[in-house]
């Protein structure tokens, strides 16, 4: 390369000392530093604070035991009816143009920005509201036999209003990522759109599914407000791992209160490993 | 035999309109034409991908243009492969015959038919990712036969293949289609290609298609 001999501004750098990255690394890390020292010391805070003995005395209450048993019923419960509309949501937003599109995608949105107790107080409001003499609660309660609000139900419907926003939008970024040609091809060779569906583009989405999956379940784990407004936290009925920590510390126990934190962060842990090992978009 | 009669089809704001076209039965047909003039668009019509608003598509005599891709009996191959992530070469090939819910036996048979006509005996069990770029199109290919279609759709089959892939593809399409007998469409941009391979040769050029004799002057 010849050097630039027209005057202008010259073409290379003239070099007098060498230039360094180093400083940019240094403070991408300094930076990145701050919010992993604070979470860890958080973290190491919380094993100070109690003892083996404290966590082991926590767990073996039989309250604090049915908390985990309904926590991990319910998350589950709400994961897969989290799935199971996620999985047709993100397909339709990913594939399809259709009037009502944008409100479709606003409403799916909108647990990620509304306060947790609004959503808590607008399923009680809704399932209590006065329709013409008529109410979604009494009519589920007293002609169905089925009762929600209050009830281990309602702990279910809140942690899956939430969580199902989450896993739509897994679902989404996964069918988005998924070449929709394949389908297209498929659909030449005798598939119906359902059997493209579900042959083609659902094999391709598993890593996806099993991370939305995964979200919906951390998610509902540490749901708290709506479950406390909409189901209550009554002992050994309503219960879950996250008001036990609320009802713990609310009446001064507070090493109980911690030990139950770390079991919860414990199990999240374990959910986090899940998602980064599960793969697809919400895992990377 | 494909007949198109006065067909138009939009797809975003690009438009095909009033196109005319009749591939006589059996024969081996090329279809060229500068890029952007719409030739991947006019197939993807005719196989029922994209959305026809006037005009009609008759294969064998039969209106087919409101018919689902599904139903066309169209055996086609994209300009981008498009094999399936994660099946092997039997399942590629044995899956149009899996959703028309053949017997067991007869997929078995039938794919190995196919694997012998596209030599892919060999690479059977093989996933896409351990094939080569000629190796996928044949895979392509022979997903597209199996059913035995009415007709084949090639979308610039070779055009990511090396010059002596690109012989031996086009030698197989040709040996093929005389075994089969099926009515075939090929595009193409190479005026080589279309000379070694038509029967009958369409161009298609601001929207026009017309068919040209084998001496008319290439395009450019």
């Amino acid at each position: 390369m010849s050097p630039n001999t027209s005057g202008d501004a010259p073409i290379l750098r003239n070099v007098t000392k060498p230039r360094s990255d180093v400083a940019f690394f240094i403070g991408l890390s300094a930076f990145s530093s701050i919010y992993v020292f604070l979470i860890v010391a958080m973290l190491v805070a919380d094993v100070c604070f109690t003892s083996w003995s404290n966590i082991i005395e926590t767990l073996l209450k039989r309250e604090v035991q049915a908390a985990i048993r309904l926590t991990f019923l319910s998350c589950t419960a709400a994961s897969i009816l989290s799935i199971w509309v996620a999985i047709p949501f993100g397909y339709l937003l990913s594939r399809y143009r259709f009037p009502g599109r944008s409100f479709f995608e606003a409403v799916a949105d909108v647990p990620f920005v509304l306060p947790p107790m609004v959503i808590g107080l607008s399923l009680l409001i809704l399932f209590h509201l006065n329709i013409y003499g008529w109410e979604l609660e009494r009519w589920l309660r007293d002609d169905l036999g089925f009762g929600v609000t209050f009830r281990w139900p309602a702990v279910v419907l809140a942690q899956f209003v939430v969580a199902c926003a989450f896993a739509i939008r897994t679902m989404r970024v996964t069918f988005d990522q998924i070449n929709p040609r394949a389908e297209e091809v498929a659909r030449t060779l005798g598939c119906t759109r359902y059997q493209s569906f579900s042959r083609v583009a659902l094999p391709q989405a598993m890593r996806g599914i099993v991370a939305a999956f995964a979200v919906a379940w951390a998610r509902s784990f540490g749901e708290f407000g709506p479950i406390l407004v909409f189901a209550g936290s009554t002992r050994m009925r309503t219960e879950v791992l996250s008001t036990t920590v609320y009802l713990e510390w609310s009446v001064g126990n507070l090493s109980s209160a911690v030990a139950v934190s770390l079991v919860m962060v414990l199990i999240a842990s374990l959910v986090l490993v899940v998602i980064r090992f599960a793969g697809g978009p919400a895992g990377r | 035999m494909i007949k198109l009669q006065n067909l138009s089809v939009q797809t975003g704001s690009f438009i095909l309109h009033n196109i005319s076209l009749d591939v006589r039965e059996g024969t081996y047909a090329t279809l060229m034409g500068k890029n952007g003039q719409g030739k991947t668009t006019l197939m993807e019509a005719i196989c029922g991908l994209r959305t026809v608003t006037a005009g009609t598509i008759q294969i064998n005599s039969v209106d087919i243009t409101r018919w689902l891709p599904g139903d066309r009996g169209i055996g086609y191959v994209p300009q981008d492969l498009v094999v399936f992530p994660g099946m092997t070469t039997y399942d590629q090939i044995a899956f149009p015959l899996k959703i028309r819910r053949w017997p067991r036996r007869m997929i078995s048979d039938r794919v190995s038919e196919v694997a012998v006509l596209l030599h892919l005996t060999a690479l059977l069990s093989r996933r896409p990712d351990e094939l080569s770029g000629g190796q996928s199109q044949r895979v392509a290919i022979g997903r597209a036969l199996s059913f035995r279609p009415r007709v084949l759709m090639l979308d610039e089959p070779v055009s990511s293949l090396d010059q002596q892939a690109k012989n031996e593809t086009l030698s197989l399409l040709k040996s093929i289609q005389q075994q089969v007998g099926v009515t075939t469409l090929h595009i193409t941009h190479d005026e080589k290609e279309a000379g070694r391979m038509a029967d009958q040769r369409f161009v298609i050029d601001n929207g026009t298609l017309s068919e040209q004799s084998s001496l008319a002057s290439p395009i450019h």
